[in-house]
């Protein structure tokens, strides 16, 4: 198992808003987490990657134990979220954005920079290329000299999941990818999903679009008041009594 | 006049100096540092104790900036990780107790006595004018060097990362990159630039006291980055010569308005000033060289 969510729970006051969820994310797998507002998708979102301290629970990533970790040290496991509202580097061209997401770079270091210009010089030029093929990829060649606060929303998206890639994590999370995206880009940022998957990197993701994740994911986590309360393929799940309850039938209703 | 316009040259290089390392700080990191006058003041007493004891210069000047560092250093290390405002409050905080210690550890610093007679730069080479100058000049590289540092970092993956920090710190920890790290060395080296600002401050005034290191001046700085553009070197340098016009052309003001008692110019030039600064703010928010914000 790549990613194990052991019984996280997290609580405001008397208030449970992720009451001892678990759940197993398979190595390269594609799982969705769907809910209705106020589920606690995203704080288990944040409980996960440590961005919040749990209540009780642990997560393991590639079976180690990261639930004391710090949300950085996550990430450097590999494990690398992606936020609700998108947090580009606003002042940051795109191009400058997935560059600063590379891992492990010597010119982040100031005695590195004043006294090993040349070293830092070829790192720079070996991360333009993998950015490069990135932009590319993601196809974001237009605006990749626009600084990123430009951007509309869904090309903020495309930002985000730019940068997850480019710190090489084998695990996503991404947090409502389609929400605010018009309709032609979430065909293409799904296909784009699909492709990463097929390189072996897993996704773990939030949606309201229902029909987007559906078509997507091999595995869907139901989440009402904070309780994992239904999983399995995605049709059967969405044919469930208790799912409809908590969230289709509130949606028709 | 000639002389009046070296020691405002002077003075304006200091405040230069000063700038851009809170530029660095504030302008690139997004570092809310209120504390800047408290690594100026370690600077300056640091050269005018030890210089005092016989100590050259040319070693009392790396000390001031090192003794700067080694206090930004630890006051990183604790509060660092505080959320900004906080930060900004605990820097406020830092400069006010480096002020009151000068001022009651009497065996060390004389107190609010304060040290006179610190030896002049190039004494004993140079008078007058020419000694006036050679200080100027002394500045003029000492800014070079720390412009050409600011360019190397603008330009460096440290220098990008410090600006996604500013922008938003949280996607930065997504990452996998710990802001804390980062902010700790800019802290450090915008002091190590405040502490040889110091340094040239106490040699160059001859006397020093604690009245001299009031937060005011920390504010003078701020001022002077809002008005010449935050996030921009340029901006610290035009900056810095917008304030001491205002600062030193209020002066003037009892020419035309000789109503002004002597007591009441301090007030009045602190006036200038602030108008300047709502001036500015109402319409040139950017300021004069324009902020990070690019076209």
């Amino acid at each position: 198992m790549t990613l194990s969510i052991q019984g996280l729970t997290k609580a405001y006051g008397g208030l449970r808003v992720v009451d001892d969820v678990r759940f197993e994310v398979p190595a390269g797998a594609l799982v969705g987490v769907i809910g209705p507002n106020g589920a606690g998708k995203s704080t288990l979102f944040s409980l996960i990657t440590g961005f919040l301290a749990a209540d009780a629970g642990d997560v393991a990533f590639e079976g180690r134990s990261v639930g004391r970790a710090s949300p950085m040290e996550r990430a450097r496991a590999g494990m690398v979220r992606t936020f609700q509202v998108p947090r580009e580097f606003t002042h940051l061209t795109v191009r400058e954005n997935l560059m600063a997401a590379a891992p492990s770079q010597s010119g982040e270091r100031l005695i590195d920079t004043f006294f090993r210009p040349g070293r830092v010089k070829a790192e720079e030029a070996a991360i333009a290329l993998e950015v490069a093929e990135t932009i590319a990829f993601l196809r974001l060649e237009k605006v990749a000299e626009v600084p990123a606060g430009r951007l509309s929303g869904g090309q903020k998206k495309l930002v985000e999941l730019g940068r997850a890639l480019m710190t090489g994590a084998r695990m996503i999370l991404l947090d409502e990818p389609f929400a605010g995206v018009n309709p032609v880009l979430i065909e293409e940022l799904s296909v784009r999903i699909q492709e990463l998957n097929g390189r072996g990197i897993g996704f773990l993701i939030i949606e309201h679009d229902l029909a987007a994740l559906n078509k997507l994911v091999s595995t869907l986590h139901v989440m009402d008041r904070g309780q994992l309360i239904c999983s399995g393929a995605p049709d059967a799940v969405l044919r469930d009594p208790r799912v409809r309850d908590a969230y289709l039938g509130g949606a028709a209703a | 006049m000639d002389a009046y316009l070296t020691a405002i040259a002077i003075i304006t290089a200091i405040y230069v100096l000063l700038a851009l390392g809170l530029n660095l700080q504030y302008g690139l990191t997004g570092l809310i540092n209120f504390g800047h006058v408290g690594f100026f003041c370690i600077g300056a007493y640091t050269t005018a104790i030890l210089s005092e004891h016989g100590v050259p210069l040319v070693v009392t000047f790396p000390l001031a900036a090192a003794f700067a560092m080694a206090a930004a250093w630890p006051l990183g290390l604790v509060s660092i990780r505080l959320r900004e405002d906080y930060f900004a409050i605990v820097s406020l905080g830092f400069s006010e107790v480096v002020r009151l210690v000068a001022t009651s550890e009497r065996w060390l610093t004389n107190g609010v006595q304060g040290i006179a007679g610190i030896p002049k730069l190039f004494a004993g080479w140079l008078t007058g004018a020419a000694q006036s100058y050679a200080v100027l000049g002394l500045l003029v590289v000492f800014n070079i060097l720390a412009i050409l540092a600011m360019l190397r970092i603008v330009r460096s993956p440290f220098g990008r990362m410090i600006e996604a920090i500013r922008d938003n710190e949280e996607a930065v920890k997504a990452l996998g990159k710990d802001p804390a790290v980062f902010k700790i060395q800019v802290l450090v080296l915008g002091a190590a630039l405040a502490g040889l600002a110091g340094a040239v401050y106490a040699h160059y005034i001859g006397y020093i006291s604690p009245e001299q290191f009031l937060p005011l001046i920390t504010f003078q700085i701020w001022m002077a980055i809002i008005m010449g553009g935050v996030g921009r070197i340029s901006g610290a340098l035009v900056g810095s010569a917008i304030l001491m016009l205002f600062l030193e052309g209020s002066r003037f003001l009892r020419d035309v308005m000789p109503f002004i008692s002597e007591v009441s110019m301090a007030s009045v030039r602190l006036g200038a000033v602030g108008l300047a600064l709502i001036l500015f703010t109402m319409y040139r928010p950017q300021g004069l060289m324009g902020d990070f914000t690019r076209k």
